[in-house]
């Protein structure tokens, strides 16, 4: 993602827990930069041609090209560096450590204070700000960033592609992922395009950070994350908090759900209680599972249509069904469960905590020298991680930080491979030796 | 060499994993947070036994090759213990998670069964102890390269393959037997499953002469499978009924009354 302009515009923040935000924080991008891009891009490719030309015109072009790739590595460099302003390329260790806090500090700083502002904005009853704000960053993500991305693709495999195909795939990629996030849509379908902004956001975390500042990102957010969830006056929790006070759900489009909300339909003698209520839930609904065939008011058959009716009549004799013995069978407890609300039983993660996921294994898999066993290792210790933050929301039933557990099991296991499982493995790969 | 090498050799160490993974664990949630577990049991056991390797290397003179190479033969045995320790520990956990589960489910009953979590942890430790000791290798065979170019054996993939769906299955019956063994003490049970793991480990030393390591190492895998089998409450009744694909007459029948509760049975 050579061609990505300025900064590091986004982090989605959030934690785990049953309905709950997410912390969004963006940054406007710098439009002359981005100009700059599309310029020098247009000017890259137009030079493949010219390779056939002969010698001179190809050094000269490559002159160019190498002019305008410093160009853009300067500015990308520069974009990049005004969150992360020290480089690592020191010369002693003592320096690049401390290099490396300075930067951490910085972004967590940043993140930081955005969490406050999205907090202040909410009190506030900014509403129209928050949502604005959501939507240019969406916008951001799913057109600009996966264009991008695309190119990187086609660079990487050769591939030759015009600007006529590219405009109509990433124009249907796009709307249809503004629709599914923000509105409605399959739930499987908008599961998957949550998960993938949420790698287009952490590629741009891998590519940019510094590696040990990275590294230190990722520990200090988990800190900042048990830190902001759990203490009295974390901002996160206070957003909570506010949401409860005011009975609504917040800022649907950045949660990442595990389950649909359907309307549940119990035959009950009030042929007016008769739908169940759902929650305000904006983005999925399926139509009611169950429809009463007859909801005639005086007829209180108790939705056993007519047909039905005459069916089991045929099968296993007269029965009647009376308002007495339907209520007598719903006196009885019920196995089912549809009682509780089935926004509870699934579960909602904040799209931040995907992100520092993907980070943390992507940078494995970018960095590690032990390739695939390392990369493996980490996503086993984040799914365990999971697992275990799971198993105490089950026992706590509040808003938890997904974060931490995951990601310290992540960084042990991370270093741990590395340093130690790889070099035995690979001898007794050596050897072909089992184990 | 390339992707013909790569499908091919990945075909053959996986496709008996993926496939048991496909048709009994994936359906069902509780299944596969037990494979996640279990491969995160046997990850930490690693851990500990590559810790004890590279301590004992580093405490040790690097420049001695036969050393060197009675550490790594140390080092995989330990490792083979510590394997088996944690299949215990799990075991633990699991009888635990099990009677937790039985206590917050509405008949009593625990939604899964002990064999069937011990199956479920055995393809596990299988899966993440083959994708280990392979992975790497089969990444290298998309490349290009000559094998054996140095004179060592050009079969290496196909038998690193070979070896790795041998391990898979391998862990998943010693999962099913080892899990029955504690379960009813029968600790000779315990000792013949470790015992044969330290053989199967050992058995690997003789490569590259892969008659000696290969053939063996299928023959106890056989076994296993036989033993497992057994173990598992399966017999020859069992399997002529399967194979004949009769239908069992469903012999309960629904009794409505008024609309009561049926009685249970």
């Amino acid at each position: 993602m050579t061609e990505l302009s300025a900064h590091l515009p986004q982090f989605q923040h959030g934690q785990l827990t049953e309905n709950f935000p997410d912390n969004h924080l963006s940054n406007t991008n710098d439009n002359s930069e981005r100009r700059r891009h599309d310029n020098s891009e247009r000017r890259r490719n137009d030079n493949p041609g010219s390779e056939t030309n002969g010698q001179p015109q190809n050094n000269i072009q490559q002159v160019v090209d190498q002019d305008e790739e410093e160009d853009e590595e300067l500015t990308l460099k520069y974009g990049a560096n005004i969150y992360t302003p020290f480089t690592e390329e020191t010369d002693t260790i003592g320096q690049r450590a401390l290099n490396s806090i300075l930067n951490a500090a910085i972004m967590i700083s940043v993140i930081i204070v955005m969490t406050i502002l999205l907090v202040v904005l909410y009190k506030y009853r900014c509403y129209k700000v928050i949502h604005g704000w959501l939507i240019i960053s969406s916008l951001l993500l799913l057109f600009f960033f996966s264009f991008i991305y695309l190119g990187e693709v086609f660079k990487t495999y050769n591939v030759a592609m015009d600007y006529i195909t590219v405009a109509l795939i990433i124009w249907n990629f796009g709307v249809v992922g503004m629709i599914c996030i923000h509105w409605k849509g399959p739930l499987r379908l908008q599961q998957a395009y949550l998960i993938m902004i949420s790698a287009l956001m952490a590629l741009v975390f891998i590519k940019y950070l510094p590696e040990w500042t990275a590294w230190l990102i990722l520990a200090v957010i988990s800190v900042y994350d048990l830190v902001a969830v759990l203490c009295p006056k974390g901002p996160l929790r206070m957003l909570v908090e506010t949401a409860q006070e005011r009975n609504e759900t917040l800022f649907p489009a950045l949660i990442y759900s595990s389950t649909m909300v359907w309307l549940v339909n119990m035959a009950e003698e009030d042929p007016e209680g008769q739908r169940k209520a759902s929650k305000n839930s904006t983005y999925d609904k399926q139509a009611p599972a169950n429809q009463p065939q007859n909801e005639d008011a005086e007829a209180d058959d108790g939705g056993f249509s007519q047909e039905w009716q005459q069916q089991r009549d045929n099968r296993i004799g007269p029965i009647e069904s009376t308002p007495e013995s339907r209520a007598a069978v719903q006196a009885l407890p019920s196995n089912s469960q549809t009682s509780e609300d089935p926004e509870e039983r699934g579960v909602k993660l904040g799209l931040g905590d995907f992100i520092f996921y993907s980070v943390l294994v992507g940078k494995a898999s970018a960095t590690a020298s032990g390739d695939w066993n390392t990369t493996l290792a980490c996503f086993v210790a984040i799914l365990i991680g999971l697992c275990l933050t799971l198993l105490l929301l089950a026992i706590f039933k509040k808003a938890l930080p997904a974060l931490p557990i995951s990601i310290t099991f992540g960084l042990v296991f991370y270093f741990a491979t590395d340093n130690l499982v790889q070099p035995f493995m690979d001898q007794l790969a050596f050897h072909q030796f089992y184990i | 060499m390339g992707a013909a090498v790569f499908f091919g050799c990945a075909g053959i160490a996986f496709g008996p994993a993926l496939a048991l993974v496909l048709l009994t664990v994936a359906a069902e949630p509780l299944r596969v947070i037990i494979l996640v577990a279990g491969a995160f049991f046997w990850l930490v056991s690693l851990l500990l036994a590559s810790l004890i390797w590279f301590i004992s290397v580093h405490l040790s003179d690097q420049g001695n090759a036969r050393l060197q190479y009675g550490l790594l033969i140390f080092g995989a045995a330990v490792s083979v213990l510590l394997q088996e320790a944690f299949r215990f520990a799990y075991f633990k956990l699991l009888k635990k998670a099990d009677e937790g589960l039985a206590t917050i489910s509405e008949d009593g009953r625990s939604p899964i069964s002990l064999k069937q979590m011990a199956y479920v942890s055995g393809l596990s430790f299988g899966i993440i102890s083959g994708v280990f000791s392979v992975i790497n290798i089969l990444a290298d065979s998309i490349g290009p390269g000559i094998v054996g170019i140095h004179g060592d054996s050009p079969y290496y993939f196909i038998t690193s393959a070979f070896l790795t769906m041998a391990v898979v299955l391998l862990h998943t019956f010693w999962g099913v037997i080892f899990f029955d063994a504690c379960e009813r003490r029968r600790y000779w049970c315990l000792g013949l499953v470790v015992i044969s793991h330290l053989v199967t480990s050992g058995l690997t030393f003789l490569n590259p002469w892969y008659v000696a390591s290969l053939v063996p190492i299928y023959i106890i895998t056989f076994c296993m499978g036989i033993w497992a089998f057994f173990t598992a409450g399966g017999s020859f009744h069992n399997i002529l009924k399967c194979l004949s694909c009769k239908q069992e007459d469903d012999s309960r029948v629904m009794m409505y009354s008024a609309l009561q509760v049926p009685f249970e049975d």
